[in-house]
């Protein structure tokens, strides 16, 4: 057994324990802790492949921030998840019927294709030994996936957009500071003068 | 290119296979919480992920990895957007419970 094969079992047994975790453990944050276990231990696999670039994306973007968001709202939100875990026993074998049949279509799809020999030749974008993966993936994406390059970015900006309104609320009860209202304010509506007479109160 | 490590792709397969059965499998387990629901999605998307991957580098070909950039971008925008859902959902009705969500039903 060579060394990254090895490493390809460690890495892909852990990423299957962990990922068995997620959907199996009793507290959402434990599941949320083990799905940032599955997504290390899968960015090991990227990393055996050759894909280093995508390897640590997948590290600051998953772990980093969508993990993390997770765990906020998994902290955040006070529900009780005993109370959602029951019945999940009666669900279980349909779930386990559709599993094992989606898993022997897809391990039997898996096995039994053949890669044409010669295939490599047709490649679109074909990688170049000596050249950076990092380097490689920014000269194509920023010349000939540009417009996808700029979709993802399109998205993103709607995401964080719609998340941000969808969350906003305005507290009734909480003063803000109306610039507009402020700036806008005439002389007459602030300042009055007034004539007091000696000797007498307003 | 991953002939020489020893690693096949029907190795990547495999394990791209069973993570996205247990995502599909952790959907059905946890119909009522969809915190979980969600997290089932992530771990489908990351098994599309690595067979992109493992393609690329069995074919010598970098535009898998492009693409796998592409659907992590969308998966992250995915959980955004199902997070601030779930947490409005949350203070409006109190409860995540998936059959409770019914407003909609006539």
């Amino acid at each position: 057994m060579t060394l990254p094969l090895f490493f390809f079992y460690v890495f892909s047994v852990i990423t299957v324990a962990s990922a068995l975790m997620v959907i199996a453990a009793r507290n959402p944050v434990h599941s949320v802790l083990f799905l940032i276990l599955a997504f290390v231990n899968s960015a090991g696999l990227f990393m055996l492949a050759g894909a280093e670039f995508l390897a640590l994306i997948l590290i600051v973007v998953y772990v980093g921030a969508v993990a993390v968001l997770f765990l906020f709202v998994t902290m955040m939100l006070d529900v009780d998840f005993a109370s959602l875990r029951q019945g999940m026993l009666q669900y279980a074998p349909v779930g386990v019927v559709v599993g094992v049949i989606l898993l022997l279509e897809l391990l039997l799809v898996g096995g039994s294709f053949v890669l044409p020999t010669g295939v490599e030749a047709t490649a679109m974008v074909p990688i170049e030994q000596g050249v950076q993966n990092t380097k490689a993936i920014g000269q194509l994406l920023y010349t000939r996936y540009v417009f996808l390059f700029q979709g993802a970015a399109g998205i993103l900006l709607v995401a964080m957009i719609g998340a941000i309104v969808l969350t906003l609320r305005h507290k009734s009860n909480v003063k803000r500071q109306d610039v507009f209202r402020q700036t806008g304010r005439k002389r007459s509506e602030g300042v009055e003068l007034v004539k007091v007479k000696s000797g007498q109160g307003l | 290119m991953l002939a020489a490590t020893g690693i096949g792709i029907g190795h990547y397969l495999a394990v791209g296979a069973i993570l996205f059965t247990l995502g599909v499998f952790g959907i059905f387990l946890n119909r009522k919480n969809i915190i979980v629901i969600l997290m089932s999605v992530e771990l489908i998307l990351l098994a599309v992920n690595i067979n992109f991957v493992a393609f690329s580098a069995q074919l010598g070909d970098l535009a898998g990895q492009i693409f796998a950039l592409l659907i992590l971008t969308v998966a992250a925008a995915e959980a955004a957007i199902g997070l601030a859902i779930l947490v409005i959902f949350y203070r409006n009705r109190g409860t995540i419970a998936v059959e409770d969500v019914n407003q909609l039903k006539g």
